[in-house]
């Protein structure tokens, strides 16, 4: 299954708000738990109490300074996983059809027992969503949960990925982006949600929605002085203002 | 990206090994008998080592059968029909001129245009990389061909020939460095666009997100210092053509070609380090590291 | 070729299993999902009031912590010297018989000899009932180096505080402001609210030094200098009032600014409230001009009332307010440049303060009758909400500060009003209410009280007859009479140098006192190991109770190992630190998810025990029989009041089950696992705000259980208790403090708020504020020996702003010695350009000793993290006055952790941070080399 498919029936995936998003890591180790105990084989850890503890992950938290002309630098945490893209490259290199995007939902996934391990498909990924996990030999990637969104077992409310549902600042919204009248569609066309690497050429179907503007009160000085125009410039006239309102209340 | 020993070993001896039974293939009065054995021992020696030792890369080697399936879209795929096609095309070839002392020209034409085919997607599996912006270029299958038809011509004792190419490697090297030197940069993929958070302002990589490292940085994100990269580009050039060169235009001698040989290819396994190693696939900018 | 079939309903549990988080202290409710009776999954639980689903980082990384290597085994005993980590196992039987063979003739001679000190306990109602009933003082949790600044001054001022008191009113706000570190307290809630905030659009404001977590999503980022956060908030009083942008009808109604006061220096009063002969407070009212008692049926108290008694001008508070905070000195261009910011800065917050609070109130139609009779048709409120922690607590002068903010919430009429900020039960309760402390030991006997309480004058203090503190710790004491929480910091320093008195048996429960928790981090190593002439311990026993090898344990004689969170039973009690919710009172429980597969006991219930076996009044029947069980058959049993016990929810009454007061019940424990192991009792919705002076929400409390009958207060913009400490300064009263300390009294115990510098270091000398911070994904040590957490935060670099990195040559990966009056690390550093550019800060508690947490002694946490502990002292630099002074809060004791400064110099890498310290023998020997977590292939 290494072509894609020409079209997807859906396109689920992930709408990342940088706007809200505190970087907590929430969804980083909610992933990592769910996925050690399901999809495949679980997600190692090497050294884990030691020197150079390492292990696979799925989704991981990064952080970048921006420093805009003429206001303080901003921190945005900045999540990041597989953004199941609708020209995946991960999918076309693998040389055993084990990376394959679905042509129901157009999640990308790997057949485990399909994969020899080349890395090739992480090669591929601009993006880094792919890991290798260094004691089972096979590419470990983001499921978006497929064995939660559909899980017959789970709640209904619970269908949705890990990540997703444990998110304790809500920055981060599931659902399908072809369909635009999805809330995560809303959201992208609202937010101006945005591509990672469009020059790429992968059309990611994740999409971040960038932070709003930030310390922008210089621009509001003259709306804001109003506000404190004063009553009085010591306290016998404050108290004698005080007195002339509670009268008229 | 990482220079894993095992890749290097694998483009580098592959490709010599096919570049030997290239020159075989098309040599229009090929060896016979022990000399054709011993040529092709080496050839076949080379080439399956090299192929061999790429599968030291894989998590799972004993799936490795598994990557014949996907020839229709995948070079790695398609790599290995065409390495075994042309090791059993020349496989034939040899069998005859070793046996039989009998040269069918067609199965040599034949083998030699499959190795160069090998050679050609081991090539594109790496070109074939967008997220690596030294590597996204028409010049790295010429480069790849040319180390091996030089180096294949060297090791069948063509030494014109093969001071030529090594030559006209060694300058498609040098101009694919300098090239490659700005293509990230040309590639328009910055920090920026990674985040896509260049409309605010400048962007620098803060914390990363874990404080150890993990298999992507292992990997894919490999610093090699500039100077000390530059040195190993003059120490690549050296002995992969100068070095040869010279002991190749002293008075002929057995082994004064034997390391011209060994020149080269310690010149090749550099250059091949240094293919990997400064190769800056973009997931670095993700972490600052570009 | 097909597209291979994924299983997309695979079986994710054999069962859930509803207990409580204890990866931090938020209290989240968890979904424990079991496959072949393991731990498989930990998800929050979309039923829980505190986290409604969402879990953090540290809360689905629980697993790894269940199953952490570092867990201790079974029961310790020290046979190498103190500090060395070598220790045999050996029995209960033995390990309590020899707790028991210590502490019974300590108790039958001078019980406070035991020092029982716990760290980040969730029981203290409990533990510090143990201790009540084994008669020492000596009992007290972490508060004194966590808030209590924050806590003490929000129950003085409002009979509430922020986070297990109360929270943000998250659907109402429309400004939210957010003060100082706060990245864990609590965790989950804020994040949610932010998160709800910013879907509404509305507005963030943060005020911190770093730029990270909460404040890097605010909309506006105010990098204040550390320790001037008092400064700034009296300046933007100082505008509000100036504009007149101040809640008149609240502050009249509800506060103290009508409360007369004694104006006349002269007089013995002075300073004190005009009281009726009733002893409440007066007011002037506006219809009669008379004075009147300020609860009085109808009364409409005058802000600017005024009055002459018997020679004696009483004016009310809202003249101090005026006069004080008028003053040009708190004009923005007179602070700003103290507070690292412009004057226009300071303006443009002032001004959306303002705008936010008055030009667009929150209007709820709901009517609501006040404590005076008075019916309201509905309820209006100031859509702006703040919210402050530790950043603003851990100074110096952080009480001050934090009564500042509250004065500004009540001036904007914003806390219990729509909008702002809410009060969670058993809250509001004014101080008042609260207990007294009690200190005074007597052989065999228990104390009369509890320990811990809220002084409301000298008569309070935990002094002895002839002014000696009776406490080990000093709380209640002339250097910090309002340590309502004890100070845990000072007290091995204190038993080490025998001041007040020598102890011989420290007991301390969950306190990483050798490390992270201890300020002067090596000097406590040294106190817990240092002898005397005959070459014993100064400090001559040690008891120690935790799950996990942490540090603390090298250095303790008796080990008694307690379990995980998923094996045992607890409550998070309406007596202790419940988990309700604005428009709920909540308790829960944790029980055992899980049976230990190790020969550990929970603390409590070895606690029980320990009182059982001596002979503690309340844990033995009359025939000499334990009165419990274990813990959780106290949990079901116990009744603190008549028909009050720990758990408020499925109680006993005449006619079956009830909430609240009631009987015991002994399946209440199975009726709690049935709910999802909480509770929730929901406030009518005419109570929901407005509380301390709403009468449903009064009678509602009554009912419930939580207070025994009404009791409306006003919000105290002045506190006399501070002024009583402030007279006997000035030299009235029998009780007197020391003459060194009449000074410090009479200036710092200010009845309103003041801002002073703190005063850590010599600014030339020492030119850099230096903080930490702790990430949201780890709590205090216990993130480092969990292995998915660890990997996120590994080592610790020391953040510099870009113009130190500048001045100082740096760039990052270099290393640099950070020294301060105490002493010096040696630290890597990286930039930060989104910092307060004389500030540097570091993640905290995220070095280890090499030994400890069963981590392998290479551990990055050992070779190139780092503590800042290390820099700061439990007392300040000497200042030639031949004193000691403490580091701390002078009204509360509160540790002033980030008073801290320090100066930077480059230097060559060493090969590992620095100080470090030799390895300790773990008696856990190390994790594995490789995990691959599954319960089922």
């Amino acid at each position: 299954m290494t072509t894609l498919p020409e079209q997807t029936t859906r396109s689920l995936g992930l709408v990342i708000d940088l706007d809200t998003c505190v970087g907590c890591h929430a969804c980083v180790i909610s992933c990592k738990g769910w996925n050690t105990e399901n999809y495949g084989a679980p997600l190692s850890d090497q050294d884990p109490y030691g020197a150079d503890p390492s292990g696979t992950f799925l989704n991981r938290v990064h952080s970048y300074e921006v420093q805009p002309d003429d206001a303080p630098a901003q921190l945005v945490h900045f999540p990041k996983s597989c953004l199941h893209c609708q020209d995946a490259p991960c999918v076309t290199v693998c040389p055993t059809g084990a990376s394959y995007k679905r042509t129901e939902d157009g999640i990308v996934l790997v057949n485990e027992t399909d994969c020899i391990g080349c890395g090739l498909c992480a090669w591929a990924c601009p993006y880094g969503a792919r890991e290798l996990d260094l004691a089972e030999g096979v590419m470990k990637k983001c499921t978006l949960c497929v064995d939660r969104i559909y899980n017959e077992t789970l709640p209904e409310e619970d269908r949705t990925p890990a990540c997703v549902r444990t998110c304790p600042a809500g920055a981060r919204h599931f659902g399908d982006l072809s369909d635009p009248d999805s809330d995560v569609s809303r959201l992208v066309a609202d937010r101006g949600g945005m591509d990672l690497m469009p020059e790429q050429g992968t059309k990611p179907v994740n999409k971040y929605l960038p932070p709003r503007p930030r310390d922008s009160w210089q621009g509001e000085v003259d709306v804001l002085a109003p506000f404190l125009e004063p009553v009085a410039e010591e306290p016998r006239g404050f108290l004698a203002w005080i007195d002339k309102t509670l009268e008229k209340l | 990206m990482h220079p894993a020993p095992s890749i290097i070993a694998f483009t580098t001896f592959s490709g010599l090994g096919l570049g030997l039974l290239f020159w075989l293939g098309v040599d229009p009065d090929a060896p016979t008998g022990w000399i054709a054995f011993a040529f092709f021992l080496i050839g076949y020696v080379l080439a399956i080592g090299g192929l061999m030792a790429s599968t030291l890369h894989l998590g799972r080697p004993e799936r490795a059968l598994k990557a014949f399936t996907q020839w229709r879209s995948s070079w790695l795929s398609r790599e290995a029909w065409t390495a075994c096609a042309a090791l059993v095309v020349m496989g034939i070839y040899a069998a005859l001129l070793v046996f039989f002392g009998l040269q069918v020209h067609v199965l040599g034409w034949l083998g030699a245009i499959l190795c160069l085919a090998t050679v050609f997607t081991t090539s594109m599996i790496y070109t074939q990389l967008k997220t690596v912006p030294r590597w996204h270029h028409w010049s790295t299958p010429v480069l790849f061909q040319l180390y091996a038809l030089g180096g294949g011509a060297l090791l069948s004792g063509r030494v014109t020939t093969g001071l030529v190419l090594i030559g006209l490697a060694a300058l498609a090297q040098g101009g694919w460095w300098l090239a490659g030197d700005r293509r990230l940069a040309a590639s328009g993929t910055t920090i920026e666009s990674a985040t896509g958070l260049g409309q605010i302002g400048r962007v620098r990589a803060f914390e990363p997100p874990h404080t150890g490292s993990n298999y992507l940085l292992r990997e894919m994100v490999f610093v090699v210092g500039r100077k000390h990269a530059h040195k190993l580009r003059l120490i690549a050039l050296g002995l992969m053509v100068v070095l040869p060169a010279f002991l190749l235009l002293l008075p002929f001698g057995h082994w004064l070609a034997v390391l011209a040989v060994l020149a080269h290819v310690a010149g090749v396994l550099t250059a091949r380090w240094l293919f990997f190693a400064e190769a800056e696939h973009v997931v670095g900018l993700y972490y600052g590291k570009r | 070729m097909a597209q291979p079939r994924v299983e997309t309903s695979p079986r994710v549990s054999d069962e859930v299993r509803k207990t409580t988080c204890y990866m931090c202290a938020c209290r989240c409710g968890i979904n424990v999902h079991m496959k072949d009776c393991k731990v498989a999954y930990i998800e929050g639980n979309r039923d829980h009031p505190v986290n409604k689903g969402v879990l953090c980082a540290k809360g689905s990384a629980g697993i790894m912590q269940h199953n952490a290597p570092s867990r201790l085994r079974a029961p310790l005993k020290r046979v190498g010297p103190r500090g060395s980590g070598r220790f045999e196992e050996i029995s209960w039987d033995e390990a309590l018989e020899t707790a028991v063979s210590w502490l019974k003739p300590l108790r039958e001679t001078a019980p406070e000899k035991l020092a029982f000190f716990t760290g980040r306990d969730q029981s203290q109602s409990f533990t510090g009932w143990w201790a009540q009933a084994y008669g020492t003082p000596n009992f007290a949790a972490h508060g004194g180096f966590c808030s209590v600044n924050m806590a003490t001054a929000g129950i003085y001022t409002m009979g509430g505080a922020f986070w297990e008191f109360g929270a943000p009113d998250w659907e109402h706000a429309r400004l939210f402001l957010l003060f100082g570190v706060a990245e864990d307290h609590d965790s989950n809630p804020i994040k949610m609210g932010l998160g709800r905030l910013k879907a509404r659009g509305a507005k963030v404001i943060g005020v911190n030094p770093i730029r990270s977590g909460y404040n890097a999503v605010a909309d506006d980022w105010i990098g204040i200098t550390p320790g001037t956060d008092g400064l700034l908030i009296l300046s933007l009083v100082h505008c509000l009032l100036k504009a007149g942008r101040i809640d008149l009808d609240y502050l009249a109604r509800f506060t103290n600014a009508p409360v007369l006061l004694d104006c006349d220096p002269k007089s013995p009063d002075y300073g004190l409230f005009l009281r009726g002969e009733d002893g409440k407070p007066q007011v002037i009212c506006r219809e009669s001009g008379k004075p009147t008692a300020f609860d009085a049926p109808g009364v409409r108290p005058d802000l600017t009332g005024q009055i002459r008694r018997a020679g004696v001008t009483h004016t009310s508070v809202m003249h101090r307010i005026a006069e004080r905070y008028l003053d040009p000195q708190y004009a923005p261009e007179a602070v700003a440049e103290r507070c690292g910011l412009t004057p226009e800065r300071i303006r443009a917050l002032a001004a959306e303060l303002a705008r936010a609070a008055f030009d667009d109130p929150v209007i709820l139609d709901q009517p609501w009758t006040d404590f005076r009779g008075e019916r309201h048709d509905r309820m209006v409120g100031r859509p702006v909400a703040i919210h402050a922690m530790r950043g603003i607590s851990a100074h110096a002068n952080g009480f001050q500060t934090c009564r500042a903010l509250h004065i500004l919430q009540i001036l904007l009429g914003a806390v219990e009003t729509p909008g702002g900020m809410r009060f969670k039960p058993p809250y509001p309760k004014p101080a008042e209410a609260h207990p007294r402390p009690h200190a005074q030991a007597a052989p065999g006997q228990p104390l009369k009280g509890p320990h811990l309480g809220y002084p409301q004058g000298p008569e309070d203090l935990a002094l002895s007859d002839k002014g000696q503190p009776l406490r080990i710790d000093k709380a209640f004491t002339w250097e910090n009479p309002l340590s309502a929480h004890g100070l845990m910091h000072m007290v091995i320093s204190n038993a080490h140098a025998g001041d007040p008195y020598r102890i011989d048996t420290l007991f301390l429960y969950m306190a990483n006192m050798a490390w992270n928790s201890s300020m002067n981090t090596s000097g406590v190593m040294e106190m817990l190991t240092d002898t005397d002439e005959n070459g014993d311990y100064k400090i001559p026993r040690i008891i120690y109770s935790d799950a996990y090898s942490s540090e603390m344990v090298a250095y303790a004689d008796l080990i008694l190992p307690d379990t995980t969170y998923l094996e045992r039973h607890d409550c998070i009690s309406l007596l202790d630190r419940p988990i309700s919710e604005p428009d709920a009172a909540a308790d829960a429980i944790r029980w055992p998810v899980v049976e230990p597969d190790r020969d550990v006991r929970g603390f409590q219930s070895v606690l029980l025990d320990l009182g059982a076996r001596l002979g503690l009044p309340g844990m033995i029947d009359e025939d000499g029989t334990p009165t419990y069980a274990d813990y959780a058959d106290y949990i079901q049993t116990h009744q603190r009041r008549p028909g009050i016990g720990p758990l408020a929810g499925w109680r006993m009454s005449d006619t079956g089950l009830t909430h609240g007061r009631g009987a015991p019940n002994a399946a209440q424990i199975d009726s709690y696992i049935a709910n999802g192991g909480h509770f929730a009792m929901h406030i009518p919705v005419e109570a929901q705000y407005f509380k301390p002076w709403n009468r449903a929400y009064q009678d509602w409390a009554v009912t419930a259980g939580l207070c025994d009958s009404a009791a409306p207060y006003l919000f105290q913009l002045y506190v006399e208790p501070l002024r009583r400490f402030q007279r006997a300064a000035e030299g009235q009263g029998d009780r007197q403090p020391p003459d060194h300390l009449r000074g410090q009294i009479r200036a710092k115990l200010d009845p309103m708020p003041i801002w002073y510098a703190p005063d850590a270091g010599d600014p030339g000398t020492y030119p850099v504020h230096a903080l930490t911070q702790r990430p949201m994904a780890m709590y205090h040590s216990w993130g480092s020996q969990n292995a998915w957490l660890r990997q996120l935060h590994g080592h610790n670099p020391m953040y510099l702003p870009t113009r130190l990195m500048r001045d100082h040559g740096l760039s990052d990966g270099d290393w640099a010695r950070i020294t301060s009056p105490h002493g010096d690390i040696t630290v890597p550093v990286m930039e930060m350009a989104a910092l307060n550019p004389h500030t540097i800060w570091t993640w905290n508690a995220i070095g280890k000793r090499k030994g400890a947490w069963a981590l392998k002694p290479g551990a990055p946490e050992a070779t190139q993290g780092f503590l800042l502990n290390h820099l700061i002292h439990e007392l300040l630099p000497p200042k030639g006055d031949g004193l000691r002074w403490s580091n701390s809060d002078p009204v509360t004791g509160q540790a002033a952790w980030f008073d801290l400064r320090v100066r930077i110099e480059k230097v060559t890498p060493p090969a590992g941070s620095q100080p470090s310290f030799g390895e300790i023998t773990s008696p856990v020997g190390q994790g594995p080399a490789q995990l691959a977590w599954k319960t089922k292939p």
